[in-house]
Protein backbone atom coordinates (compact mmCIF):
# COMPACT_ATOMS: atom_id res chain seq x y z
CA UNK A 1 0.00 0.00 0.00
CA UNK A 2 1.10 2.99 -1.01
CA UNK A 3 -0.09 5.12 1.78
CA UNK A 4 1.64 3.07 4.49
CA UNK A 5 4.90 3.44 2.71
CA UNK A 6 4.14 7.22 2.84
CA UNK A 7 3.12 7.11 6.36
CA UNK A 8 6.33 5.20 7.08
CA UNK A 9 8.62 7.48 5.38
CA UNK A 10 6.86 10.33 7.00
CA UNK A 11 7.62 8.73 10.63
CA UNK A 12 3.90 10.28 11.57
CA UNK A 13 4.54 8.16 14.81
CA UNK A 14 7.48 10.08 15.90
CA UNK A 15 5.85 13.27 14.99
CA UNK A 16 3.29 12.68 17.28
CA UNK A 17 5.11 11.85 20.19
CA UNK A 18 6.16 15.62 20.00
CA UNK A 19 2.52 16.58 20.88
CA UNK A 20 1.65 15.85 24.36
CA UNK A 21 -2.14 16.54 23.40
CA UNK A 22 -2.65 13.79 21.15
CA UNK A 23 -2.42 11.35 23.89
CA UNK A 24 -5.40 12.81 25.91
CA UNK A 25 -8.55 11.22 25.56
CA UNK A 26 -11.86 12.84 24.94
CA UNK A 27 -15.29 11.48 27.03
CA UNK A 28 -13.59 8.49 26.95
CA UNK A 29 -12.35 7.83 23.42
CA UNK A 30 -8.89 8.67 22.14
CA UNK A 31 -8.62 12.41 20.97
CA UNK A 32 -9.16 12.53 17.21
CA UNK A 33 -8.41 16.07 16.20
CA UNK A 34 -9.57 17.04 12.94
CA UNK A 35 -10.38 21.25 13.89
CA UNK A 36 -6.49 21.97 12.56
CA UNK A 37 -8.12 24.56 10.32
CA UNK A 38 -9.04 26.22 13.20
CA UNK A 39 -6.04 25.83 15.48
CA UNK A 40 -3.30 23.47 15.18
CA UNK A 41 -1.48 21.87 17.85
CA UNK A 42 1.69 22.56 19.66
CA UNK A 43 4.06 20.46 19.46
CA UNK A 44 7.22 20.67 22.48
CA UNK A 45 9.72 22.10 20.71
CA UNK A 46 7.61 25.43 20.87
CA UNK A 47 6.05 25.29 24.33
CA UNK A 48 10.19 24.72 25.40
CA UNK A 49 10.45 28.48 23.70
CA UNK A 50 7.97 29.71 25.60
CA UNK A 51 8.86 27.82 29.21
CA UNK A 52 12.42 29.23 28.07
CA UNK A 53 11.20 32.36 27.76
CA UNK A 54 9.39 33.24 30.64
CA UNK A 55 12.04 31.17 32.61
CA UNK A 56 15.26 33.14 31.36
CA UNK A 57 15.15 36.21 29.98
CA UNK A 58 11.61 37.84 30.29
CA UNK A 59 11.79 41.38 29.57
CA UNK A 60 10.84 44.18 27.55
CA UNK A 61 12.03 45.02 23.99
CA UNK A 62 13.85 47.58 22.56
CA UNK A 63 14.13 49.41 25.44
CA UNK A 64 16.21 48.42 28.41
CA UNK A 65 19.51 49.09 28.78
CA UNK A 66 20.06 45.64 30.87
CA UNK A 67 21.00 42.12 29.99
CA UNK A 68 17.46 40.68 29.67
CA UNK A 69 15.79 43.06 27.88
CA UNK A 70 18.78 42.98 25.22
CA UNK A 71 18.46 39.16 25.31
CA UNK A 72 14.80 39.26 24.40
CA UNK A 73 15.18 41.88 21.83
CA UNK A 74 18.16 39.75 20.32
CA UNK A 75 15.51 36.23 20.37
CA UNK A 76 12.52 38.37 19.36
CA UNK A 77 14.19 40.04 16.43
CA UNK A 78 15.82 36.67 15.61
CA UNK A 79 12.25 35.64 15.33
CA UNK A 80 11.78 38.34 12.67
CA UNK A 81 14.17 37.29 10.67
CA UNK A 82 13.32 33.17 10.78
CA UNK A 83 9.87 34.55 9.42
CA UNK A 84 11.55 37.09 7.23
CA UNK A 85 13.64 33.99 5.24
CA UNK A 86 10.24 31.56 5.72
CA UNK A 87 8.40 33.98 3.52
CA UNK A 88 11.12 35.08 1.62
CA UNK A 89 10.93 38.73 1.99
CA UNK A 90 13.95 41.34 0.82
CA UNK A 91 14.03 43.28 4.11
CA UNK A 92 13.46 42.16 7.73
CA UNK A 93 11.45 44.85 8.37
CA UNK A 94 8.89 44.66 5.59
CA UNK A 95 7.66 41.49 8.42
CA UNK A 96 5.14 43.42 11.18
CA UNK A 97 3.82 41.44 14.01
CA UNK A 98 0.60 41.04 15.37
CA UNK A 99 -2.12 39.44 17.17
CA UNK A 100 -3.12 37.69 14.00
CA UNK A 101 -4.25 37.55 10.57
CA UNK A 102 -7.42 39.62 11.12
CA UNK A 103 -5.30 42.37 12.79
CA UNK A 104 -3.36 42.22 9.90
CA UNK A 105 -6.11 42.93 7.89
CA UNK A 106 -7.70 45.45 9.35
CA UNK A 107 -3.95 47.47 9.63
CA UNK A 108 -3.77 47.51 6.02
CA UNK A 109 -7.86 48.30 5.78
CA UNK A 110 -7.23 51.09 8.07
CA UNK A 111 -4.05 52.34 5.86
CA UNK A 112 -6.02 52.35 3.00
CA UNK A 113 -9.05 54.46 4.29
CA UNK A 114 -6.90 57.70 3.87
CA UNK A 115 -5.58 56.37 0.43
CA UNK A 116 -8.78 55.35 -1.20
CA UNK A 117 -11.30 57.95 -2.81
CA UNK A 118 -14.88 57.53 -4.27
CA UNK A 119 -15.06 55.98 -7.25
CA UNK A 120 -12.46 53.52 -6.38
CA UNK A 121 -13.01 49.70 -6.18
CA UNK A 122 -11.91 47.23 -3.85
CA UNK A 123 -12.59 43.55 -5.38
CA UNK A 124 -13.11 40.60 -2.85
CA UNK A 125 -13.27 37.01 -3.63
CA UNK A 126 -16.90 34.80 -3.01
CA UNK A 127 -15.17 32.78 -0.49
CA UNK A 128 -13.52 35.38 1.97
CA UNK A 129 -13.37 34.70 5.95
CA UNK A 130 -15.92 37.41 7.71
CA UNK A 131 -12.14 39.01 8.57
CA UNK A 132 -11.46 39.30 5.26
CA UNK A 133 -14.81 41.01 4.08
CA UNK A 134 -16.17 42.92 7.03
CA UNK A 135 -12.98 45.68 7.02
CA UNK A 136 -13.21 46.04 3.83
CA UNK A 137 -17.10 46.95 3.81
CA UNK A 138 -16.27 49.42 6.81
CA UNK A 139 -13.19 51.19 4.81
CA UNK A 140 -15.62 51.41 1.98
CA UNK A 141 -18.26 53.21 3.97
CA UNK A 142 -15.97 55.50 5.18
CA UNK A 143 -14.50 56.36 2.10
CA UNK A 144 -17.47 55.75 -0.98
CA UNK A 145 -15.39 53.45 -2.66
CA UNK A 146 -17.12 50.10 -4.03
CA UNK A 147 -17.15 46.49 -2.73
CA UNK A 148 -16.80 44.08 -5.75
CA UNK A 149 -17.15 40.07 -5.57
CA UNK A 150 -15.25 37.85 -7.68
CA UNK A 151 -17.45 34.61 -8.13
CA UNK A 152 -17.19 31.33 -7.42
CA UNK A 153 -18.30 27.94 -9.01
CA UNK A 154 -20.24 24.71 -8.00
CA UNK A 155 -16.22 22.98 -7.12
CA UNK A 156 -16.05 26.18 -5.16
CA UNK A 157 -13.51 27.55 -7.76
CA UNK A 158 -13.06 31.58 -8.42
CA UNK A 159 -14.49 32.19 -11.96
CA UNK A 160 -11.82 33.77 -13.51
CA UNK A 161 -12.78 34.92 -16.65
CA UNK A 162 -15.31 36.95 -14.29
CA UNK A 163 -12.56 38.48 -12.16
CA UNK A 164 -11.07 39.25 -15.74
CA UNK A 165 -14.14 41.10 -16.53
CA UNK A 166 -14.08 42.90 -12.65
CA UNK A 167 -10.92 44.22 -12.60
CA UNK A 168 -10.29 47.82 -14.52
CA UNK A 169 -8.85 50.77 -13.90
CA UNK A 170 -11.14 51.88 -10.61
CA UNK A 171 -9.77 48.86 -9.33
CA UNK A 172 -7.41 49.96 -6.62
CA UNK A 173 -7.26 46.83 -4.18
CA UNK A 174 -7.88 43.26 -4.77
CA UNK A 175 -7.89 40.69 -1.55
CA UNK A 176 -8.27 36.56 -1.59
CA UNK A 177 -7.56 34.38 0.03
CA UNK A 178 -4.23 32.56 -0.86
CA UNK A 179 -7.01 29.06 0.50
CA UNK A 180 -10.69 29.56 1.28
CA UNK A 181 -10.72 28.18 5.30
CA UNK A 182 -14.42 26.64 4.40
CA UNK A 183 -13.74 24.55 1.51
CA UNK A 184 -10.03 24.23 1.60
CA UNK A 185 -9.24 25.28 -2.19
CA UNK A 186 -6.40 26.81 -3.23
CA UNK A 187 -6.89 29.97 -5.49
CA UNK A 188 -4.72 30.79 -8.27
CA UNK A 189 -2.87 33.81 -6.70
CA UNK A 190 0.04 34.19 -9.03
CA UNK A 191 -2.33 35.15 -11.54
CA UNK A 192 -4.76 37.56 -9.77
CA UNK A 193 -1.74 39.28 -8.60
CA UNK A 194 -0.07 39.40 -12.23
CA UNK A 195 -3.24 40.35 -13.68
CA UNK A 196 -4.00 43.07 -10.61
CA UNK A 197 -0.56 44.71 -10.78
CA UNK A 198 -1.06 45.31 -14.63
CA UNK A 199 -4.06 46.84 -13.86
CA UNK A 200 -2.43 49.20 -11.54
CA UNK A 201 -4.03 47.95 -8.12
CA UNK A 202 -2.89 46.11 -5.08
CA UNK A 203 -3.20 43.17 -3.68
CA UNK A 204 -3.36 41.67 -0.29
CA UNK A 205 -3.34 37.69 0.20
CA UNK A 206 -4.93 36.10 3.43
CA UNK A 207 -2.49 33.65 3.80
CA UNK A 208 -3.85 32.19 7.03
CA UNK A 209 -5.10 28.77 5.56
CA UNK A 210 -2.47 27.99 3.48
CA UNK A 211 0.51 28.92 5.25
CA UNK A 212 0.72 25.70 7.23
CA UNK A 213 0.42 23.64 3.82
CA UNK A 214 2.17 26.03 1.30
CA UNK A 215 5.14 27.75 1.87
CA UNK A 216 4.82 30.91 0.51
CA UNK A 217 7.33 33.41 -1.54
CA UNK A 218 6.17 36.88 -1.56
CA UNK A 219 9.06 38.41 -3.99
CA UNK A 220 7.79 35.31 -5.97
CA UNK A 221 4.51 35.95 -5.76
CA UNK A 222 5.32 39.60 -5.94
CA UNK A 223 2.36 40.16 -3.39
CA UNK A 224 1.80 43.48 -2.10
CA UNK A 225 0.78 41.85 1.47
CA UNK A 226 0.43 38.62 3.21
CA UNK A 227 -1.56 38.26 6.65
CA UNK A 228 -0.95 34.94 8.47
CA UNK A 229 -1.66 33.58 12.14
CA UNK A 230 0.87 31.72 14.15
CA UNK A 231 -1.95 29.09 15.49
CA UNK A 232 -2.47 27.66 12.68
CA UNK A 233 1.03 26.97 12.21
CA UNK A 234 1.91 25.34 15.41
CA UNK A 235 2.72 28.64 17.19
CA UNK A 236 0.89 29.86 19.78
CA UNK A 237 -2.57 31.83 20.01
CA UNK A 238 -2.39 35.77 19.49
CA UNK A 239 0.22 36.42 17.12
CA UNK A 240 0.95 36.60 13.76
CA UNK A 241 2.41 38.41 10.75
CA UNK A 242 1.37 40.98 8.52
CA UNK A 243 4.41 40.96 5.38
CA UNK A 244 4.03 44.00 3.35
CA UNK A 245 6.63 44.99 0.44
CA UNK A 246 8.55 48.36 1.78
CA UNK A 247 7.31 50.82 -0.14
CA UNK A 248 3.87 49.91 0.68
CA UNK A 249 4.67 49.67 4.09
CA UNK A 250 5.72 53.43 3.92
CA UNK A 251 2.91 54.65 2.45
CA UNK A 252 0.66 53.54 4.95
CA UNK A 253 -0.12 55.25 7.93
CA UNK A 254 0.35 54.10 11.67
CA UNK A 255 -2.34 52.17 12.74
CA UNK A 256 -2.53 52.27 16.56
CA UNK A 257 -0.51 55.33 18.60
CA UNK A 258 1.61 54.45 21.49
CA UNK A 259 4.79 53.55 22.72
CA UNK A 260 7.58 51.68 20.12
CA UNK A 261 5.94 53.18 17.33
CA UNK A 262 7.30 56.63 17.70
CA UNK A 263 10.83 58.53 17.13
CA UNK A 264 10.20 62.01 19.04
CA UNK A 265 7.08 63.05 21.20
CA UNK A 266 6.38 66.61 22.04
CA UNK A 267 2.40 68.26 22.31
CA UNK A 268 3.70 69.97 19.20
CA UNK A 269 4.32 67.14 16.90
CA UNK A 270 5.17 63.39 17.06
CA UNK A 271 7.34 61.55 14.46
CA UNK A 272 6.65 58.33 13.90
CA UNK A 273 9.96 55.52 14.09
CA UNK A 274 10.54 53.76 10.98
CA UNK A 275 10.24 50.00 9.88
CA UNK A 276 8.58 47.89 11.53
CA UNK A 277 8.12 49.68 14.64
CA UNK A 278 5.69 52.44 13.27
CA UNK A 279 3.24 49.60 13.21
CA UNK A 280 4.43 47.54 16.04
CA UNK A 281 3.03 49.72 19.25
CA UNK A 282 3.34 49.06 22.76
CA UNK A 283 4.49 45.85 24.03
CA UNK A 284 4.20 43.26 22.07
CA UNK A 285 3.44 39.53 22.37
CA UNK A 286 6.68 38.94 22.46
CA UNK A 287 7.03 35.32 23.84
CA UNK A 288 4.67 34.66 21.11
CA UNK A 289 6.43 36.41 18.26
CA UNK A 290 9.79 33.66 19.46
CA UNK A 291 7.44 31.22 19.62
CA UNK A 292 6.32 32.03 16.05
CA UNK A 293 9.51 30.98 15.21
CA UNK A 294 10.35 28.38 16.76
CA UNK A 295 6.62 26.84 15.10
CA UNK A 296 8.47 27.26 11.48
CA UNK A 297 11.89 25.82 12.48
CA UNK A 298 9.78 22.55 14.01
CA UNK A 299 7.80 23.04 10.57
CA UNK A 300 10.79 23.21 8.41
CA UNK A 301 12.45 20.65 9.87
CA UNK A 302 10.18 18.64 8.88
CA UNK A 303 9.76 19.89 5.81
CA UNK A 304 7.07 21.68 3.90
CA UNK A 305 6.96 19.59 0.89
CA UNK A 306 6.64 16.70 3.14
CA UNK A 307 4.34 17.73 5.29
CA UNK A 308 2.06 19.10 1.81
CA UNK A 309 2.69 15.29 0.06
CA UNK A 310 1.61 13.34 3.15
CA UNK A 311 -1.52 15.69 4.12
CA UNK A 312 -3.18 14.84 0.59
CA UNK A 313 -2.51 11.69 1.13
CA UNK A 314 -4.52 11.99 4.23
CA UNK A 315 -7.17 14.59 2.10
CA UNK A 316 -7.03 11.42 -0.88
CA UNK A 317 -8.09 9.20 1.13
CA UNK A 318 -10.72 10.32 3.75
CA UNK A 319 -12.47 11.72 0.61
CA UNK A 320 -12.32 8.80 -0.97
CA UNK A 321 -13.83 7.10 2.36
CA UNK A 322 -16.69 9.57 3.14
CA UNK A 323 -17.90 8.97 -0.88
CA UNK A 324 -19.01 5.96 0.01
CA UNK A 325 -21.29 7.08 2.76
CA UNK A 326 -24.59 7.38 1.44
CA UNK A 327 -25.97 11.00 1.22
CA UNK A 328 -22.80 12.37 1.90
CA UNK A 329 -22.49 15.47 -0.19
CA UNK A 330 -18.51 17.36 -0.27
CA UNK A 331 -18.37 20.93 -0.44
CA UNK A 332 -15.74 22.12 -2.42
CA UNK A 333 -13.67 20.09 -4.94
CA UNK A 334 -11.36 22.27 -6.54
CA UNK A 335 -8.34 20.56 -8.79
CA UNK A 336 -6.00 22.29 -6.12
CA UNK A 337 -6.75 22.12 -2.43
CA UNK A 338 -5.53 21.85 0.82
CA UNK A 339 -6.38 18.96 3.53
CA UNK A 340 -9.78 20.42 4.60
CA UNK A 341 -13.05 19.01 3.80
CA UNK A 342 -16.59 20.56 4.15
CA UNK A 343 -19.62 18.04 4.35
CA UNK A 344 -22.90 17.41 4.89
CA UNK A 345 -24.98 13.77 5.15
CA UNK A 346 -28.04 14.69 3.37
CA UNK A 347 -31.54 15.21 5.92
CA UNK A 348 -29.01 15.53 8.45
CA UNK A 349 -27.93 19.18 10.33
CA UNK A 350 -24.22 19.55 10.79
CA UNK A 351 -24.76 20.30 13.88
CA UNK A 352 -26.10 16.88 15.12
CA UNK A 353 -23.29 15.32 13.04
CA UNK A 354 -20.59 17.37 15.32
CA UNK A 355 -22.18 16.99 18.28
CA UNK A 356 -22.46 13.08 18.10
CA UNK A 357 -18.96 12.93 16.62
CA UNK A 358 -17.15 15.04 20.03
CA UNK A 359 -18.62 11.87 21.93
CA UNK A 360 -16.72 9.86 20.26
CA UNK A 361 -14.08 12.11 20.82
CA UNK A 362 -13.89 13.42 17.27
CA UNK A 363 -13.19 17.20 17.13
CA UNK A 364 -14.12 18.55 13.86
CA UNK A 365 -15.90 22.15 13.02
CA UNK A 366 -19.45 22.81 12.45
CA UNK A 367 -21.66 25.86 11.18
CA UNK A 368 -20.63 28.35 8.52
CA UNK A 369 -17.06 28.76 9.79
CA UNK A 370 -16.79 32.33 9.21
CA UNK A 371 -17.84 32.53 5.79
CA UNK A 372 -21.71 33.08 5.28
CA UNK A 373 -21.53 33.71 1.29
CA UNK A 374 -20.04 30.63 1.05
CA UNK A 375 -22.86 28.67 2.81
CA UNK A 376 -25.21 31.20 0.92
CA UNK A 377 -24.32 30.10 -2.15
CA UNK A 378 -24.55 26.14 -1.59
CA UNK A 379 -28.15 27.44 0.35
CA UNK A 380 -26.75 25.81 3.46
CA UNK A 381 -26.89 26.32 7.19
CA UNK A 382 -23.21 25.43 7.56
CA UNK A 383 -21.38 21.98 6.88
CA UNK A 384 -19.20 19.77 8.74
CA UNK A 385 -15.79 20.63 8.35
CA UNK A 386 -12.36 18.37 9.18
CA UNK A 387 -9.40 19.55 8.30
CA UNK A 388 -5.84 17.49 8.49
CA UNK A 389 -2.37 18.42 9.86
CA UNK A 390 1.04 16.12 9.86
CA UNK A 391 0.34 14.63 13.15
CA UNK A 392 -2.83 13.01 12.11
CA UNK A 393 -2.62 9.13 10.64
CA UNK A 394 -4.66 6.88 8.45
CA UNK A 395 -6.08 5.13 11.30
CA UNK A 396 -7.25 8.52 13.36
CA UNK A 397 -9.27 8.99 9.84
CA UNK A 398 -10.67 5.01 10.26
CA UNK A 399 -12.27 6.13 13.30
CA UNK A 400 -13.75 9.47 12.11
CA UNK A 401 -15.64 7.26 8.93
CA UNK A 402 -16.77 4.79 11.62
CA UNK A 403 -17.74 8.01 14.06
CA UNK A 404 -19.73 9.53 11.22
CA UNK A 405 -21.07 6.21 10.06
CA UNK A 406 -22.34 5.25 13.97
CA UNK A 407 -23.93 9.44 14.13
CA UNK A 408 -25.59 8.63 10.64
CA UNK A 409 -27.33 6.07 11.83
CA UNK A 410 -28.01 7.06 15.21
CA UNK A 411 -29.54 10.06 13.73
CA UNK A 412 -31.67 8.80 11.30
CA UNK B 1 -48.12 17.32 37.65
CA UNK B 2 -45.83 19.81 38.86
CA UNK B 3 -43.29 20.54 37.41
CA UNK B 4 -40.56 18.80 39.95
CA UNK B 5 -42.43 15.78 39.36
CA UNK B 6 -41.82 16.07 35.86
CA UNK B 7 -37.88 16.65 36.37
CA UNK B 8 -38.27 13.77 38.89
CA UNK B 9 -39.88 11.57 35.76
CA UNK B 10 -37.40 12.47 33.65
CA UNK B 11 -34.19 12.13 35.82
CA UNK B 12 -36.11 8.13 36.51
CA UNK B 13 -35.77 7.91 32.74
CA UNK B 14 -32.32 8.85 31.56
CA UNK B 15 -31.01 6.92 34.65
CA UNK B 16 -32.01 3.49 32.62
CA UNK B 17 -29.29 4.24 30.29
CA UNK B 18 -25.65 3.43 30.94
CA UNK B 19 -24.13 4.97 28.27
CA UNK B 20 -24.40 7.84 25.95
CA UNK B 21 -24.99 6.84 23.42
CA UNK B 22 -28.16 5.32 24.86
CA UNK B 23 -29.10 8.80 25.84
CA UNK B 24 -28.60 10.96 22.83
CA UNK B 25 -30.77 8.32 21.21
CA UNK B 26 -33.32 8.38 23.82
CA UNK B 27 -32.99 12.71 22.96
CA UNK B 28 -33.39 11.39 19.16
CA UNK B 29 -36.38 9.55 20.11
CA UNK B 30 -37.98 12.25 22.13
CA UNK B 31 -37.05 15.18 19.28
CA UNK B 32 -39.08 13.18 17.29
CA UNK B 33 -41.98 13.59 19.27
CA UNK B 34 -42.02 17.44 20.05
CA UNK B 35 -44.78 19.21 20.25
CA UNK B 36 -44.51 20.92 16.79
CA UNK B 37 -44.89 24.84 16.40
CA UNK B 38 -47.20 25.96 14.01
CA UNK B 39 -45.24 27.04 10.77
CA UNK B 40 -46.83 30.27 11.08
CA UNK B 41 -44.98 31.35 14.25
CA UNK B 42 -41.53 30.22 12.83
CA UNK B 43 -40.74 33.84 11.93
CA UNK B 44 -37.54 34.99 13.65
CA UNK B 45 -39.20 36.82 16.60
CA UNK B 46 -39.13 33.76 17.74
CA UNK B 47 -35.71 32.30 16.79
CA UNK B 48 -33.46 32.07 20.28
CA UNK B 49 -30.19 33.57 19.50
CA UNK B 50 -27.42 31.97 20.54
CA UNK B 51 -27.92 28.70 19.20
CA UNK B 52 -25.58 26.90 16.23
CA UNK B 53 -29.03 25.22 15.27
CA UNK B 54 -32.13 27.04 14.72
CA UNK B 55 -34.52 27.06 16.92
CA UNK B 56 -38.40 28.83 17.29
CA UNK B 57 -40.51 28.88 20.57
CA UNK B 58 -43.73 30.45 20.79
CA UNK B 59 -45.55 30.69 23.81
CA UNK B 60 -49.78 30.88 24.54
CA UNK B 61 -51.60 31.29 27.34
CA UNK B 62 -54.49 28.22 28.07
CA UNK B 63 -56.37 29.37 31.14
CA UNK B 64 -53.81 30.05 33.69
CA UNK B 65 -51.50 27.90 32.19
CA UNK B 66 -48.42 28.56 29.95
CA UNK B 67 -48.19 26.21 26.81
CA UNK B 68 -45.37 26.08 24.79
CA UNK B 69 -44.51 24.79 21.44
CA UNK B 70 -41.03 24.56 19.60
CA UNK B 71 -38.94 23.19 16.38
CA UNK B 72 -35.43 23.15 15.76
CA UNK B 73 -33.98 22.31 12.05
CA UNK B 74 -31.00 20.02 14.06
CA UNK B 75 -32.66 16.94 15.91
CA UNK B 76 -30.94 17.00 19.13
CA UNK B 77 -31.58 20.32 19.72
CA UNK B 78 -34.60 19.47 19.01
CA UNK B 79 -34.55 16.48 21.81
CA UNK B 80 -33.59 18.90 24.43
CA UNK B 81 -36.18 21.47 23.48
CA UNK B 82 -38.39 18.63 23.70
CA UNK B 83 -37.21 17.83 26.92
CA UNK B 84 -37.25 21.10 28.41
CA UNK B 85 -40.67 21.44 27.53
CA UNK B 86 -42.28 18.47 28.94
CA UNK B 87 -41.13 19.73 32.05
CA UNK B 88 -41.92 23.34 31.68
CA UNK B 89 -45.04 23.70 29.39
CA UNK B 90 -48.93 23.30 30.96
CA UNK B 91 -47.63 24.90 33.98
CA UNK B 92 -48.62 28.13 35.65
CA UNK B 93 -45.98 30.99 34.76
CA UNK B 94 -45.10 31.77 38.69
CA UNK B 95 -43.92 28.19 38.31
CA UNK B 96 -41.65 28.67 35.41
CA UNK B 97 -40.16 31.31 36.76
CA UNK B 98 -39.58 30.03 39.81
CA UNK B 99 -38.24 26.36 38.58
CA UNK B 100 -34.41 25.61 38.67
CA UNK B 101 -33.13 23.86 36.04
CA UNK B 102 -31.32 21.10 38.09
CA UNK B 103 -32.64 18.25 36.23
CA UNK B 104 -30.66 18.81 32.87
CA UNK B 105 -26.81 17.85 35.35
CA UNK B 106 -28.64 15.06 36.30
CA UNK B 107 -29.77 13.66 33.32
CA UNK B 108 -25.98 14.00 32.03
CA UNK B 109 -27.08 16.84 29.51
CA UNK B 110 -24.64 18.99 32.22
CA UNK B 111 -21.95 19.74 29.06
CA UNK B 112 -24.94 20.94 27.60
CA UNK B 113 -25.37 24.04 30.32
CA UNK B 114 -22.04 25.76 29.67
CA UNK B 115 -23.43 29.45 28.49
CA UNK B 116 -20.71 29.15 25.87
CA UNK B 117 -21.86 25.89 24.26
CA UNK B 118 -23.14 26.70 20.79
CA UNK B 119 -26.49 24.88 21.70
CA UNK B 120 -27.83 27.86 23.11
CA UNK B 121 -29.19 25.21 25.91
CA UNK B 122 -28.89 28.21 28.63
CA UNK B 123 -30.69 30.75 25.70
CA UNK B 124 -33.17 28.53 26.01
CA UNK B 125 -34.49 28.20 29.13
CA UNK B 126 -33.72 32.09 29.78
CA UNK B 127 -36.59 32.13 26.56
CA UNK B 128 -38.91 30.28 28.34
CA UNK B 129 -38.46 32.23 31.34
CA UNK B 130 -38.67 34.97 29.78
CA UNK B 131 -42.30 34.28 28.13
CA UNK B 132 -43.16 32.93 31.67
CA UNK B 133 -42.52 36.83 32.83
CA UNK B 134 -44.50 38.40 30.36
CA UNK B 135 -47.45 36.01 30.61
CA UNK B 136 -47.37 36.56 34.74
CA UNK B 137 -47.69 39.98 34.24
CA UNK B 138 -50.65 39.65 32.20
CA UNK B 139 -52.11 37.27 34.70
CA UNK B 140 -51.75 39.93 37.32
Amino acid sequence: MSQQTQAKTFEVEKIREDFPILNRKVNGYPLVYFDNAATAQTPKQVMDAIVDYYSNYNANIHRGVHSLSQEATDKYEQARIKIQKHFNAEKAHEIIFTSGTTHGINLVANGFSSLLSEGDEILVSAMEHHSNIVPWQMLCEKTGAKLKVIPMDENGELIYSEFEKLIGPATTLVFLNHVSNALGTVNPIKRIIDKAHSAGAAVLIDGAQAAPHIKADVQELDVDFYVVSAHKMCGPTGVGVLYGKEEWLEKLPPYQGGGEMIATVSFEKTTYAGLPHKFEAGTPNICGGIAFGAALDYMNNIGFKEIAAYEHELLDYATTKLKEIEGMKIYGEAAEKTAVISFNIEGLHPYDLGTLLDKMGIAVRTGHHCAQPVMDFFKIPGTVRASFSFYNTFHEIDLFIEGVKKAKMMLQ
Amino acid sequence: MTIQEKQQEVIDEFSMFDDWMQRYEYMIELGKSLPLIDEKYKIDENLIKGCQSKVWVHAELEGDRLVFTADSDAIITKGIVAILIRVFSDQHPAEIIEADTQFIDEIGLKEHLSPTRANGLVSMIKQLKMYAVAYQTQLN
